[in-house]
């Protein structure tokens, strides 16, 4: 048996120019990266306060890197394909068609799994226990956990593009292709790995954040006083815990079929391939829900906050919201209309699928009410929801059409499907994460985003999207199917010239959004935020300082009605009342055991993949080991004396004090 | 000027905090429940073994009184060893149970109504084969 | 100034003494609860394989189903230990809760219980393979193979629980968060003993008269 498994140099495509060639870009850049930080000396801090926290704001920051980052992979992707595209008129292009599948198939799994997914866990880990009320979530070091999981299915799916390859079986790997004897290579196996455990992530995050909406409050919040970005991050993370578990079991069934020549999918033996897509899907609907639930509850905090009016119609939008939740179980079957159900079955899952329509249109109506009336402030999060407005409007409109069974039978998997869903995940989940990006920023970091850059980004967004994908539209119509490596119809040509022009304007808006970012990290003194409330909000996050400390809130607030800072606001003078009484705090303990799973995770994903099966035996071993001796532990938290309760907080008091002796002066 | 509304005290599934007057109190109250859940449960267990070895109940309602016993146990189970109650207390434990259910239900159920369908206009290879 | 007066103008408690009552619920409560919810996810993941295995059950590829493999006795002895194993992990979790030393009996014998069950398990599939009717078999069996050998894997997890928690309590004593594991461990295993109701009423009683 060979030590090395299937592992060998000829798994480093050194005749292949184009993985090479990115692949060293990103080998130098992220050594680069290392050198600098080493050398700066930034290595103790960033180990002790970032990669062994268990902070829920550290570890949402991460989260938000860590999709920002692998957007630029993507994106990267993205441009490769519409390049393609745009020269492949009755010419190969010049990606091979094994390449090809392998980047449209890196393009769909990093951006949902790695780009959308941990951007809204992000959020929702930092923000939510903000808005309750409370100091962390209920299971901080299981949250690290969570977060490192993710990023060794980040890591793995990424060094696929030098040591092996990808799946070319696209995002979702439907048997047979993705069974053995079709993709006898590492491909399949890199991408169901880093999925199973980035999966693990995730359902750790939805149990973690189901647990704190449902069990951790601030005294006086019942639930019908919850910030509507809690409603629908519980909404969210009810649909993680119940849709995860389905994806976990569907990706085992496939590896059992590669690695242990079990017949779930296979062509032999009775296996039925049409499970695969059954059960797939029936994770796959409640993703979709899972993405854009999140972005609803951004969408109705920012609108709330720059109309100036509170929410309205709250429980009519809960309603909703734990409508939609439901709902997203009795939809799936309209992923696979053409599969062969049959006219009743089709019949049910396409009204059910109109059905669920509804409620986000009550949605959208809430939100039109709530500007109605409001004195409008257009600030780059609001822009972000305007755009989202539309964008979404339409995206869903053509969901709606495809709802239809003879509808769909015609557009299935053709280039109008694909601008349907980046329609409605650009416009509404991207659209929301850049929205609650640049909202909660200053809350993080205590200084506000450039607004110009900020504004550029979001046009040339909104104009290449539309750009990008309008053509779409019409290729799809036109009868072009997805996923085509090269094609000879001369009318679809000038169409994908323009979309290859659209993800140029794209590109333009993320080097904005990168400038923006530079940007303000230089100029942090004059877009200071030092009340900690930049946008005059209206729920608790913006009632502590700008980073908050570590314990959120140095005194646990008391609330009384909807809007929990809003009411506070109105009532309370600028000048603050007395001290109020300290006491200690004790707060979770960092550790280094999320990290160090994860790192055995890595190892353990690489050896079963490349069938390295002692060295995956001790990783498993060793992750076993880092539970027991983290369980082993005597001390869980640790405290905070009174005193540095007190510092910290007559510090923010005083800066507090001194910005709004600054704004009555001005006003 | 009202005081602001708390939750109620949740009580956690498994039930019993710790808190409670547990110490030195009658021992046979806790183990009650763990007597009577296990009295029932092995009485379903064997009234399900039994009508599947024995011709003396009508075949074809088996299937059905099998999953009706199995979920009798189910519940047994729930209620005896896991101290599932209907109180408020434990609203939020009913109400988690009754999504994972109804999301178990129709997971199954929509899975082998769409399967069926599929497989009869779609049969697997060696049905097509035994059609001819 | 009254102290509903305070209250009202200042909410946040911005300048008044800290309220001693408890901000929420006891951590036994939250970590039950968290471990509950993970249960219910891990019983949408075996539905997932229930769901499977009822597809695929009948496609046995030419080959042998669930009436020539089950074998009721088997089936029986294995229901019997882990349904009692249950009842030994309730009165050992009393056992915890009360701090008395017949709590290590009672883990003993769930031990034991569990891993007769086990031992049996193994036993029926090293004969099934024996005969041929392995995994890889067919559809049907593929499917047969990873229902029960899931919950096989989760009684052997719980069993390696079951001995850390025994060994934690022995070093440490009966500390409030080794408690609340034992809330956990006591939930995972009588969890498992509902998964194995429905494993074997659909899989072994339903499958053992095609």
């Amino acid at each position: 048996m060979n030590l090395l498994g299937k592992l060998s140099w000829a798994a480093v495509p050194l005749d292949q120019p184009i993985p090479m060639i990115a692949s060293s870009v990103v080998a130098l850049a992220i050594v680069g990266v290392l050198v600098w930080v080493v050398w700066r000396g930034w290595f103790p801090y960033l180990w002790r306060e970032w990669i062994t926290s268990v902070d829920h704001k550290r570890i949402g920051i991460m989260y938000i890197a860590l999709a920002m980052v692998m957007l630029l992979r993507g994106f990267a992707d993205a441009i490769m394909m519409r390049s393609q595209q745009a020269v492949a008129f009755r010419a190969p292009g010049f990606l091979p068609p094994e390449h090809y599948d392998q980047i449209f198939s890196a393009h769909g799994t990093l951006m949902i799994f790695f780009v959308a997914m941990p951007f809204v866990i992000g959020l929702m880990n930092f923000v939510v226990p903000l808005q309750l009320g409370v100091r962390d979530v209920a299971f901080p070091t299981f949250n690290s956990v969570g977060f490192w999981l993710t990023a060794t299915g980040a890591l793995l799916v990424n060094i696929s593009l030098v040591v092996g390859e990808f799946a070319r079986t696209s995002w979702l790997p439907y048997p047979p292709l993705s069974e053995l004897t079709y993709s006898p290579g590492v491909g399949v196996d890199y991408y169901l790995w880093a999925i199973e455990i980035s999966g693990a992530g995730t359902l750790i995050a939805g149990i973690n954040l189901v647990t704190t909406i449902l069990k951790l409050h601030a005294p006086g919040m019942t639930y019908l006083r919850m910030p509507m970005f809690c409603w629908t991050s519980l909404a969210s993370n009810l649909l993680i815990v119940a849709a995860f578990p389905i994806l976990t079991a569907t990706l085992a069934m496939l590896l059992l079929d590669r690695y242990l020549g079990f017949h779930f999918f296979t062509n032999e033996a009775g296996g039925n391939m049409m499970m695969f897509m059954n059960l797939i899907w029936s994770w796959g609907h409640p993703e979709v829900y899972i993405l854009i639930l999140p972005a609803f509850g951004i969408f109705s905090e920012v609108v709330s906050t720059f109309s100036g009016k509170p929410l309205f119609g709250y429980r009519s939008m809960v309603i909703a919201t734990m409508a939609i939740c439901i709902l997203s179980f009795i939809v799936w079957l309209h992923h696979f209309f053409t599969m062969g159900a049959g006219p009743d079955v089709n019949a049910v899952f396409g009204i059910a699928t109109m059905v669920i329509a509804v409620p986000t249109g009550v949605k959208v109506f809430n939100w039109l009410f709530t500007m109605y009336g409001g004195r409008i402030v257009y600030t780059t999060p609001m822009l972000w929801s305007i755009g989202f407005m539309v964008t979404f409007v339409i995206g869903g409109m053509t969901g709606v059409l495809l709802a239809v069974p003879p509808a769909d039978f015609m557009l299935h998997n053709s280039l109008f499907l694909v601008a349907h869903f980046h329609n409605v995940i650009i416009g509404g989940v991207l659209f929301g994460a850049f929205a609650g990006y640049t909202f909660w920023f200053p809350k993080a970091f205590g200084f506000r985003l450039h607004e110009g850059f900020g504004k550029a980004a979001f046009w040339c967004w909104t104009l290449g999207f539309y750009t990008a994908f309008m053509p779409l539209y019409a290729l799809g119509l036109m009868g072009m199917t997805r996923r085509m490596q090269h094609y000879d119809v001369a009318a679809w040509h000038p169409w994908l010239l323009v979309a290859a022009a659209g993800a140029a304007i794209i590109l333009v808006g993320i080097i904005f959004q990168v400038a923006q970012l530079v940007v303000s990290v230089r100029r942090r003194d004059e877009l200071r935020d030092a009340t900690g409330d930049p946008w005059n909000g209206r729920s608790l996050e913006w009632s502590i300082p700008s980073p908050p400390p570590s314990f959120n809130f140095a005194v646990l607030p008391e609330v009384e009605g909807e809007e929990a800072y809003w009411g506070v606001k109105r009532r309370q003078h600028e000048a603050l009342g007395d001290e109020p009484e300290y006491a200690e705090i004790e707060m979770p303990r960092n550790s280094p055991t999320g990290f160090v799973c994860a790192f055995f995770a890595t190892i353990m994903g690489f050896a079963l993949i490349w069938y390295i099966w002692w060295l995956a035996a001790a990783a498993a071993v060793g992750a076993f080991a880092t539970f027991v001796a983290f369980a082993w532990r005597d001390r869980n938290e640790d405290a905070i004396p009174a005193s540095e309760v007190a510092r910290i907080d007559r510090a923010n008091r005083s800066a507090r004090t001194e910005a709004f002796a600054r704004q009555q002066v001005r006003s | 000027m009202t005081e602001p509304t708390r939750m109620a005290d949740d009580e956690e599934p498994g039930g019993t905090t710790a808190d409670e007057a547990f110490d030195g109190a009658n021992i046979t109250d806790g183990f009650t429940t763990y007597v009577v859940g296990l009295g029932l449960s092995a009485l379903l267990t064997a009234i399900s073994f039994f009508i599947v070895t024995t011709t003396l109940v009508w075949q074809p309602s088996i299937p059905v009184a099998l999953v009706v016993l199995a979920i009798a146990q189910m519940g047994v189970h729930l209620v005896f060893f896991l101290h599932i109650t209907s109180g408020p207390d434990n609203a939020n434990n009913v109400m988690a149970l009754a999504f994972g259910v109804l999301v178990v239900l129709l997971l199954i159920g929509g899975s082998l109504w769409i399967m069926s369908h599929l497989n009869h206009n779609m049969p697997a290879m060696d049905q097509m084969m035994r059609m001819q | 100034m009254s102290s509903v007066q305070a209250v009202a103008d200042d909410p946040h408690r911005l300048g008044h003494r800290q309220d001693t009552r408890r901000a929420g619920p006891s951590k036994r409560i939250v970590v039950g609860y968290g471990f509950w919810i993970f249960l219910l996810s891990d019983i949408v993941m075996f539905s997932a394989f229930f769901a499977t295995y009822a597809v695929l059950a009948d496609r046995r590829a030419g080959g042998p189903g669930g009436s020539d493999l089950f074998d009721l006795r088997n089936v029986g002895i294995e229901t019997a230990c882990l349904l009692l194993s249950s009842f030994t992990c309730g009165v050992a979790s009393i056992g915890a809760l009360r701090r008395r030393d017949w709590f290590y009996g009672a883990m003993a014998a769930t031990f034991i219980l569990g891993a007769a069950f086990l031992a049996l398990e193994i036993r029926e599939f090293a004969g099934l393979v024996a005969r041929g009717a392995g995994p890889t078999r067919s559809a049907f069996l593929s499917a047969f193979f990873t229902l029960v050998g899931l919950h096989g894997l989760h009684v052997t997890a719980g069993l390696l629980w079951l001995l850390t928690m025994m060994a934690q309590t022995f070093a440490k004593g009966y500390r409030t968060d080794i408690l609340r594991r034992m809330l956990c461990f006591s939930l995972f295993w009588h969890a498992l003993d509902i998964i194995w109701v429905a494993l074997f009423t659909v899989v072994y009683l339903l499958g053992v008269r095609s």
